[in-house]
């Protein structure tokens, strides 16, 4: 097998069209669609489906060229409520569907609404590989640590022992930790935010959206319905203070008066910034090449929550799939002198050892 | 006729059946591929039986190890590889002892004496060489010590005894070039192309080659040689091709003459990851291919696509089909167009990757939840993949919906002499997407309804992302009619239930009606058949024919709907028999739908029908 070299592409939504740059601006009432939005009420789902119309705009893309593809569960439902276009898929399915799209469309802004159950149960498979490869999509995966539309089972990042209408006595699978298992795929693009903080959201949906390549995003959701407050210390003001690791890229990465230092063997701790040796105190580096610090600090987060590492984790470039095959597509196409001719395919057909019957 | 040559009398022989066999490290399959092309470029018409193990290497010298390849060429009209082979070669004792039992007394049978060691003798449980207790007096045996002769052929070169070793394929080749007067220049191009980087190994190929041909030459080991003129095909320019390469052709073929970019998903799995190999080839031609990192990714990166505007492509064999079933039903939901080719191989689960059935039948009708109706077609011969992909292309795209193309592993890697088609005569016509909104709301103004459909073929709107005022959202919950929003209406879903399988089965409007071929319009039997069926079954007919029995044969490319005629044909003949490699699902389709009675005649062996044989139950039938 040999190798070759590859280019970097461009940035971000580079190839997506923007609006016309005398169009009036873009209002949240153009990205709401007419269908009525059909969660429980006081559900998570709200409030990001909120911040997303909030920000869309922003982006000044034309709403034709941006398409929602989700797959099964109560987040699924969101491409239903965005004048885009969309795709309600099947069960875990999403990322395979949106890099089909993505891969044939360079000219798309491409995300993915999926949940704990959807994303890292049934569809496993198809994020580690969407994040391998670094398809050009922005993932939404909103987490609510329980299956909702099927009616309260516990999911893959509900906590060991959680009681549940199938594990009456307590769950005793251990769960995954999203941002961890995206680092471990390679993911160029790891972020995780919570429902409730629009501007942290915002700020987060922003650097992903401008991100070239797969970005992860874990939002925190609750579900009032089967899993109420399971967050709930992250959104009481005070609590959140010591409980949230703010990442920001360059800067100590603390809480309240705990600070993160490095520990024995490759690992993080949390300690008392008066305690802190300031020579091992840690700085946040979110382009690092090497994702082991980045996955020391997803490692901080424990059952009781703790400590909760909050914002971008990594944002690396890398070139992405799609960005690579057409690259491939378009340099056959162009080698051959532009589109095909009937001609070109007669040639094809007619291949090298062909032979004539005369009447 | 016989005609005195040069070293040995030459023999008009009107077809050959040849078997290569040896361990699958041989080069059997390679060397069959080079006498096809050849007797191809002679003007023979020829179809091929490669047949090979699942293991890549199985224990050398081992039965399980042998591969073997089937040619049968002809100066007529060839319908299938052959029942048995007149020429065997066998390159060891495995070879030969798998072989044998498929030989006619009489047979010849060319050995490698070199291999015919006691080890290799134990291995396949030979304690006596048959070569020497008389187990093979009733055949022409002709002991060639090819290895020997091919490595001293090679002294010259600098080559390992490996590698000079290796290059005995090419002297068997040889070999029967001359014995079936044959030129080899296509084969010194072939092997100039292929060992071009490599001039030694090309020197020691073509000096094997010649060796081969000078073997007959100059020794008496075989009197006479033969000779197979060209049949009398339709004047046209041809070529050898398998059924995969025709597919595979048929869909890029599809994809320029609609305008729509191939986009493929696939998932490696035999026998249908060559039709990958040649797409991701085919670059130059706007292909994209996606190795997905699953059959069902496979399936939704090439409907993501088609929702895109692309053709969608998947490709598959059986135990990938089932693992697709979930999106193409989304597909039926969504009403997209995209193509779902599944290369049957024998089942059920890991079953026979290698060897050919017809037993996915019932899994593309009805392999999905719910009701679910997909277009379903088969290709009869290899060839005939190429068109049966522009058919299933323009089903898709005229109707919106996945189709299911059925070939199989015999289709897949056998080949024959094919008409090469221009272009510019082929159907297909460009596909325009929904650019307008198509209905207008309470005030007047103009919207897009996603799910209102055309009146004709009830194919709904096919608008893509990025076109300004058609943004909607489709999705796998029932839709209402007409909006497209989502619907648990009881009625509405009765609705669309009816109109999706209203949709499939109106396509029989625009199939060809199913054509019989009864040329004394006298017979009172009627055989049936689809997919790779085709040659075996009309060969056995013709032989019949020319008996003077009166028999008539039809043969179903469209599975899904049947052509409109189907039902009055079926009930014209006192008795249909229909063979198929599978239990008879044709045949239950067939006797649900038109309450005719119909004899199922059935073997699932991993191998085509012997004509012969259903020659046999077919006299059966006439004398009845
Ligand atoms: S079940 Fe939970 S997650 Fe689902 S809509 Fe209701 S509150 Fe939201």
């Amino acid at each position: 097998m040999s190798t070759i070299e590859l280019g970097m592409p461009g940035r971000g939504l580079a190839g997506v069209p923007l609006l016309a740059e005398d169009a009036p601006a873009q209002t949240k009432k153009e990205f709401t669609s007419d269908q009525e939005v059909r969660w429980c009420p006081g559900c998570g789902d709200y409030a990001i489906l909120a911040t997303m119309q909030g920000f869309l705009p922003e982006l000044g893309l034309k709403r034709e060229n941006i398409v929602f593809v989700s797959g099964i569960g109560c987040s699924s439902r969101f491409p239903y409520y965005l004048d885009t276009y969309g795709m309600h898929s099947i069960h875990g399915r999403a990322p395979a569907i949106a890099t089909g799209l993505a891969t044939s469309r360079r000219d798309l802004s491409v995300f993915v609404v999926t949940g704990d159950g959807d994303a890292l149960s049934i569809g496993g498979n198809h994020l580690i590989h969407a994040l391998r490869r670094n398809v050009n999509l922005t993932i939404l995966l909103f987490n609510n640590e329980i299956y909702g539309l099927t009616k309260g089972q516990y999911s893959p990042t509900s906590q060991v022992g959680s009681i549940t209408k199938s594990t009456p006595m307590g769950s005793v699978d251990n769960p995954f930790n999203p941002v961890s298992l995206a680092l471990g795929a390679e993911a160029t693009f790891v972020a995780r935010s919570m429902d409730s903080d629009r501007k942290h959201l915002t700020e987060v949906l922003r650097a992903a959206t401008a991100h070239r390549g797969t970005s992860l995003v874990e939002i925190y959701q609750n579900c009032p319905i089967f899993n109420d407050g399971v967050f709930a210390v992250l959104k009481d003001r005070e609590q959140a203070a010591t409980r949230i690791l703010h990442l920001v890229d360059g800067e100590e990465i603390s809480a309240g008066d705990t600070v993160v230092v490095r520990g024995e063997a490759g690992s993080l701790t949390v300690v008392d910034r008066a305690d802190a040796d300031p020579a091992r105190i840690v700085r946040h580096d979110v382009h690092a090449e090497d994702p082991s610090q980045a996955f020391a600090i997803s490692r901080l987060i424990d059952p009781t929550l703790a400590h909760v590492p909050m914002g971008i984790f990594r944002d690396v470039d890398r070139p992405t799939y799609d960005d690579l095959v057409r690259d491939q597509v378009d340099a056959s196409v162009e080698g051959l002198g532009g589109a095909a001719s009937d001609a070109d395919l007669d040639e094809l057909l007619t291949g090298k050892d062909s032979w004539t019957v005369s009447a | 006729m016989v005609i005195q040559g040069m070293t040995a009398t030459i023999q008009q022989l009107d077809r050959v059946v040849i078997r290569f066999a040896g361990d699958s490290g041989d080069g059997m399959q390679l060397t069959g591929d080079r006498f096809t092309t050849d007797a191809a470029i002679l003007g023979n018409d020829l179809s091929t039986l490669p047949n090979f193990p699942a293991e890549i290497r199985a224990p050398q010298g081992t039965l399980p190890g042998v591969s073997s390849f089937q040619l049968h060429f002809a100066d007529h009209d060839v319908l299938t590889p052959g029942d048995e082979p007149d020429v065997l070669v066998a390159m060891n004792p495995a070879a030969l002892k798998a072989n044998l039992a498929d030989l006619p007394r009489g047979a010849t049978i060319i050995v490698d004496t070199d291999e015919f060691t006691k080890r290799n003798l134990a291995k396949v449980g030979y304690a006596v060489s048959p070569l020497d207790d008389g187990t093979l007096e009733s055949y022409a045996v002709h002991p060639v010590a090819l290895t020997s002769i091919t490595v001293e052929a090679l002294a010259g070169t600098e080559l390992s005894r490996k590698d000079k070793e290796r290059a005995k394929n090419m002297f068997a080749l040889g070999l029967l070039s001359w014995l079936y007067t044959r030129p080899t220049q296509s084969t010194e191009r072939f092997l100039a192309l292929k060992f071009g980087g490599k001039p030694d190994l090309l020197h020691a190929n073509l000096l094997a080659l010649r060796a081969g041909v000078n073997y007959g030459e100059t020794t008496e080991e075989f009197a006479v040689r033969y000779e197979v003129g060209p049949a009398p095909m339709k004047p046209g320019r041809y070529r050898n091709i398998t059924g995969n390469i025709a597919l595979s052709y048929g869909l890029v073929t599809a994809s320029h003459k609609t305008g729509l970019p191939l986009v493929l998903g696939s998932y490696p799995i035999t026998p249908a990851s060559d039709i990958l190999h040649t797409l991701s080839g085919l670059k130059r031609f706007g292909v994209t291919t996606i190795q997905a990192e699953d059959e069902i990714a496979g399936v939704g990166a090439a409907l993501g696509a088609a929702f895109g505007g692309a053709l969608g492509v998947t490709t598959t064999s059986g135990p990938g089909l089932a693992l697709k079933a979930e999106t193409i039903g989304l597909a039926v939901s969504l009403e997209l167009p995209l193509i779902v080719c599944d290369i049957q191989r024998g089942g059920p689960s890991t079953g026979l990757p290698t060897k050919t059935e017809q037993a996915d039948l019932l899994q593309a009708m009805f392999g999905r939840n719910g009701e679910s109706p997909v277009a379903v077609v088969a290709p009869q011969s290899p060839g005939d993949c190429f068109d049966i992909a522009l058919e299933a292309v323009r089903i898709a795209t005229t109707y919106r919906t996945p189709v299911i193309v059925l070939s199989d592993g015999y289709l897949a890697n056998g080949s024959e002499p094919w008409a090469i088609p221009s272009i510019a005569d082929l159907p297909g016509q460009r596909v325009a997407y929904t650019t307008e909104p198509n209905a207008v709301d309470d005030k007047g103004d103009p919207v897009f309804h996603p799910y209102l459909r055309d009146p004709e073929t009830l194919a709904r709107p096919w608008a893509v992302p990025g076109t300004a005022g058609l943004e909607h959202r489709v999705g796998g919950i029932e839709k209402a009619d007409v909006t497209g929003n989502i619907s648990y209406d009881p009625d509405n879903h009765d609705l669309m239930v009816r109109l999706r399988q209203a949709k499939i089965d109106g396509i029989a409007d625009t199939i060809p009606p199913l054509e019989v071929d009864d040329p004394s319009a006298d017979a009172k039997v009627l055989v049936l058949g689809w997919g790779s069926t085709y040659g075996p079954i009309a060969a056995a007919v013709r032989d019949l024919r020319l008996q003077g029995h009166h028999v008539a044969r039809a043969h179903l490319r469209h599975l899904n709907p049947f052509p409109p005629n189907t039902g009055e044909v079926l009930q014209a003949y006192d008795r249909v028999i229909l063979p198929e490699m599978n239990l008879g699902q044709l045949a239950l389709l067939l006797r649900a739908r038109y309450l005719v009675d119909i004899q199922s005649h059935t073997a699932v062996r991993g191998l085509p029908f012997p004509s012969s044989a259903l020659a046999d139950v077919i006299l059966k039938a006439v004398n009845a």
